[in-house]
């Protein structure tokens, strides 16, 4: 007799059985992540196309008034269609004073004096600093966004046909946007994201465990394959082991396809520069945190749906049973939607699956705390010790795996 | 009554077995009753010895099966318990488990595997070493004729096909003790055939078997001892000569049915 490994056996058996079977390895990994990104992908062009037609109309309903300083003359048949043109020399304060009214569609442009001398430009000793175009502009004015898009491409057309002889709003240090500085848009793009992505990704999990659990549990139940594997020596939380742990592996793989599905459709859903996000915007130990909280989020999740596919008789009855838990999961989704900002106290990290949301949004808000996770992952680990431990019970129960 | 098997030959001995399950209101219905409890079991005791089988005979409804499901540690005993081979069906259902093959059509084979892999996977949850586990499904398989469809999914298979894979797969571990329920139910005269003849040569290897049936021609054929369940008491346990005297087990079996319905018939 050799030693026996049945949470191994029983966890391979369930890969086999998963990925032995294309439709449910398509229902399950595949369909999710492309629905999404179809779905997503649809409503960002409906987006885009809305917001280019609101753009056009901006702009073509007012001529933007651009305010420049020292602009060379030739400069201004180019874009003469497109604004009025107030030069002279100006108060930066009070312009951006203006600028800053959400109805002012007004860009101030700055060019270094004498850029060019009777319209040619001034050439530019070697080790001096190239001239620098500063553009100043309210993003929140659609017209003077466009406008100081339009010009950004003019200048540059202009730039290579001349030479390459001129920078525009080079200097990190300056805020060309009047009405947001980086740290700002930063902090709405951390509250944004803290209280939109918990959701969907609690969402996304959801539908994850709802697509591999109850086959596997209360599909056994069903199939009456189950009676065949309690009568074998193994011992029963083993068999409730070896289940859930391969349930969280299938959960994982069909949450990273939504996952990739909609990182792969988010470029179509938020065309605007300042909502791009770049995968560094996060670092390493923030995206490490998320996975520890994805990980105990799923496994626990996995386990809370194990349960109540124990309790049905059938997967048909397991998917009503979970309607309820399903609605609870998703109103401790919205919970960052509500709150200000994530809780300091370790007894909210607690509560199972409110503790994950909040552990999430700290990721996402990037006030990422260890003691906190630590609380959460500990408690999630018990949690789901304790759900192994009823699941054994239950696989013990007669009643419960064998009542009609 | 003779309960008792011979000598110190006894592999497994029952005790004051009990069963009582709560009717829901549909199975009221259909048992006609406003009974809310059903006694399937009550006070069953025997024994049963090495290289024996042994049959327990009843109508439908008579306990047999759950009888043979608590044996199997499927469900628990509300009193009394079962030795397998010195392993309580209470206190070490997994012992009893590691003893025993139980054959039901209530255990089914996952439709999406093939014989091959379900023989592998069962060997393993027993814990039977590779090696061993290799040679006895050449032997099983050559027996039964699966390796002709030995790669074939199971629910690609006939309800013969099924039952001799079901079969075997009840015997990866060599247990000593084999329970089989209603083993020939549901099959065509040559599977039926293999199985009862192979039954003989399990007994010939000294193995246990406790079996349950309806059908007089299988006990007579088979069993080398009998009890006789009605109404979930075990009225009747004995050889066949103990049983029937002169009379065939059909006629013997319709007087005690008689005796211990009474009326009610």
């Amino acid at each position: 007799m050799r030693k026996n490994n049945n949470i191994l056996t029983i966890f391979r058996k369930e890969c086999a059985r998963f990925f032995g079977d294309r439709t449910l390895v398509f229902t399950a990994i595949i369909m999710p992540g492309l629905l999404i990104y179809l779905v997503y992908s649809l409503i960002g062009s409906g987006i885009a196309k809305e917001m280019q037609e609101k753009i056009d109309k901006a702009a073509s309903a007012d001529k933007t008034v651009m305010m420049v300083e020292n602009m060379p003359s030739q400069l201004a048949p180019m874009i003469d269609s497109l604004v009025y043109f107030k030069s002279g020399v100006f108060d930066t304060a009070e312009v951006f004073a203006q600028m800053r009214d959400k109805e002012n569609n007004t860009i101030y442009v700055v060019f270094p004096e004498n850029l060019a001398v009777d319209g040619r430009l001034t050439p530019v000793a070697p080790d001096a600093p190239v001239p620098h175009i500063q553009i100043y502009y309210n993003s929140a004015n659609l017209a003077a966004l466009q406008t100081y898009s339009t010009l950004v491409t003019v200048l540059n057309g202009w730039e290579e046909s001349v030479a390459n002889v001129f920078d525009i709003n080079a200097d990190p240090a300056t805020q060309y946007d009047v009405v947001r500085a980086d740290e700002e848009r930063e902090e709405e793009l951390d509250d944004l994201l803290s209280k939109l992505v918990p959701m969907l990704i609690l969402m996304m999990m959801f539908s994850a465990c709802m697509a591999v659990a109850p086959t596997a549990i209360a599909g056994e139940k069903e199939r009456g394959t189950i009676a065949t594997l309690l009568v074998t020596p193994m011992r029963r939380n083993e068999l409730a082991w070896g289940k859930i742990l391969s349930i969280t592996c299938f959960a994982l793989l069909s949450g990273c396809s939504s996952f990739l599905g909609i990182m792969l459709s988010l470029p179509k859903m938020v065309h605007a520069d300042d909502f791009a996000i770049d995968v560094n915007y996060y670092g390493f130990s923030d995206y490490v945190c998320l996975l520890v909280v994805i990980l105990c989020t799923v496994l626990l999740m996995v386990a809370a749906v194990s349960l109540l596919s124990a309790l049905a008789k059938d997967t048909k009855s397991a998917g009503t049973l979970t309607v309820p838990f399903m609605l609870v999961v998703m109103a401790v989704g919205m919970t960052p939607l509500l709150g200000d900002g994530v809780p300091d106290n370790l007894a909210y990290y607690l509560i199972p699956f409110y503790g994950n949301v909040q552990a999430m949004a700290s990721v996402f808000a990037r006030q990422v705390s260890v003691l906190p996770l630590v609380v959460t992952l500990l408690s999630n680990l018990c949690y789901t010790g304790l759900a192994v431990w009823v699941l054994t019970r239950m696989f013990n129960n007669e009643k419960i795996m064998f009542g009609r | 009554m003779d309960n008792i098997a011979s000598g110190d030959n006894e592999i497994l001995r029952v005790e004051g077995l009990s069963k009582t399950f709560t009717l829901s209101r549909k199975q009221q219905k259909i048992e006609k009753t406003r009974a809310t409890k059903k006694v399937a079991v009550d006070d069953v005791s025997f024994t049963a010895g090495r290289g024996e089988i042994f049959g327990l005979l009843g109508p439908n409804g008579a306990g047999k099966t759950t009888t043979l499901r608590m044996l199997a540690t499927l469900i628990k005993p509300d009193k009394g318990d079962a030795f397998v081979d010195g392993s309580s069906i209470v206190n070490h259902p997994e012992e009893v488990r590691a003893k025993i093959g139980f054959l039901t059509s209530e255990l089914k084979l996952e439709d999406f595997f093939t014989p091959n892999y379900l023989f592998n996977f069962f060997s393993q949850l027993h814990g039977v070493d590779a090696a061993t586990a290799a040679e006895r499904q050449r032997k099983l398989f050559e027996r039964f004729g699966i390796g002709d469809f030995a790669e074939v999914k199971v629910a690609n298979l006939s309800t013969g096909m099924k039952q001799k894979v079901s079969l075997v797969i009840s015997l990866v571990h060599d247990p000593d003790i084999i329970i089989f329920d209603e083993p020939t139910n549901g099959l065509d005269v040559l599977t039926a055939r293999t199985v009862t003849d192979f039954l003989q040569e399990l007994r010939s290897q000294g193995k246990t078997i406790i079996l349950s049936t309806h059908i007089f021609s299988l006990v007579e054929k088979l069993c080398d001892r009998v009890g006789i369940i009605i109404d979930g008491r075990l009225t009747h346990c004995g050889s066949l000569g103990d049983i029937c005297g002169d009379l065939s087990l059909e006629d013997r079996f319709f007087e005690i049915y008689k005796e211990a319905k009474g009326d009610e018939q």
